[in-house]
């Protein structure tokens, strides 16, 4: 996965949201030793400052832990991966309900947009 | 070891009528990535040369670790100046010499491993070299040093895209935690998310100072948008005094 980052918001809130979706995926598998902030810095071309913030947020969201023996590591606790992971499932749906709004249609219509569309995925 | 690195207090200079600097008050901490920001012609340049003592102000004050300009801030400075001035008969590792004979804190074997990483061959002449080679020669010699506050004017002009990534990865895995970097560009998007803070400088005076993400989350915008706002609407920006 490629790091990008859009010029609206600050770096580190996207880097942020980015590490997360790694550790999601299983990029980060639970528990696993995160690489050190400064070669995650190299590898993103970011400020290694900007990098100890996001890491700092991402402790504070309880994904990532961090201890004086083995730096820092993905929570092993799989419960709280598994809750950020829907709480990103229902963002993901809450912004298809507003496109489907902005288009003019009601949220029984985006309901059945989403069964023809799986259909035909059949 | 003072933890404010830069100080600059009324800062000015003046060429003869004309001002390039007026009232620069600044101040910077150590371990740091900063980005001296500002159109052709707004003192950049000025206010490095006179960091590095090159230059002397015609009013006000600067310290660099607690002391005015003296040969103590000259050792602590590495300056990537804008242009080249090595004799072109010399090879890459004849500047070494001449680097490790002037400065106590050069690191030779540093040097050799950012040459191998940049793909520059030491024992090629500088007449040999492209632009973009020998702009990489320099950053070498300048950032091999272990010095408290880097300067460097324009650092990536003269080099591709390509390369200019590579280069702000060097600059950011080799400057040390108790030291400072400058950049001076106006290639704003190119640089911006290696920066810790940016300084707009305009007609000699510092019109905003604030870290980048303050910028961002501030203004909903990207550092090099707020350049591009500020220099062609022609006015000011108030406020954002770091």
């Amino acid at each position: 996965m490629e790091w990008s980052f859009s010029d609206d918001r600050p770096i580190w809130q996207q880097l942020t949201e980015q590490i997360t979706l790694r550790i999601l995926k299983g990029e980060y598998p639970a528990g696993s030793r995160l690489p050190a902030v400064r070669e995650l810095a190299a590898q993103a071309g970011v400020n290694p400052n900007t990098m100890q913030r996001a890491m700092a947020q991402l402790e504070q969201n309880g994904l990532a832990v961090s201890s004086r023996t083995a730096g820092r590591t993905v929570t092993d606790d799989i419960t709280v991966i598994q809750q950020v992971r829907r709480e990103r499932a229902h963002e993901a749906v809450a912004q298809y309900l507003n496109i489907i709004r902005e288009l003019g249609y009601c949220q029984a219509d985006a309901i059945t947009f989403l069964k023809e569309v799986l259909q035909q995925h059949e | 070891m003072n933890e404010v690195l830069v100080t600059c207090a009324a800062l000015s200079k003046r060429y003869g009528s004309k001002p390039a600097l007026s009232g620069v008050n600044l101040q910077l901490g150590r371990g740091r990535i900063v980005g001296l920001l500002g159109p052709n012609g707004s003192g950049k340049t000025t206010l490095i040369k006179i960091l590095c003592g090159l230059l002397q102000p015609t009013g006000g004050s600067v310290a660099i670790d607690g002391q005015p300009i003296c040969p103590y801030t000259k050792s602590i400075v590495s300056y990537l100046p804008d242009r080249m001035y090595f004799a072109d008969w010399m090879t890459a590792a004849d500047l070494f010499d001449l680097f490790a004979d002037f400065y106590a804190d050069f690191d030779r074997n540093k040097a050799q491993a950012m040459c191998v990483s940049l793909g520059v061959t030491p024992g090629d002449r500088i007449k040999t070299m492209s632009k973009g080679t020998k702009e990489k020669v320099q950053l070498v010699l300048v950032m091999a040093r272990k010095a408290q506050l880097y300067l460097l004017d324009e650092p990536i002009a003269g080099v591709d895209p390509a390369a200019r990534d590579f280069i702000l990865g060097t600059i950011l895995t080799n400057y040390n935690e108790n030291g400072t970097v400058m950049i001076s560009t106006h290639l704003i998007s190119d640089i911006e998310k290696v920066l810790d803070e940016a300084i707009f400088l305009k007609d000699g005076q510092v019109v905003l100072h604030d870290t980048v993400d303050e910028i961002r989350e501030r203004e909903g915008k990207s550092v090099d948008a707020l350049f591009r706002e500020i220099f062609r609407a022609g006015n000011y920006y108030d406020g954002g005094v770091f």
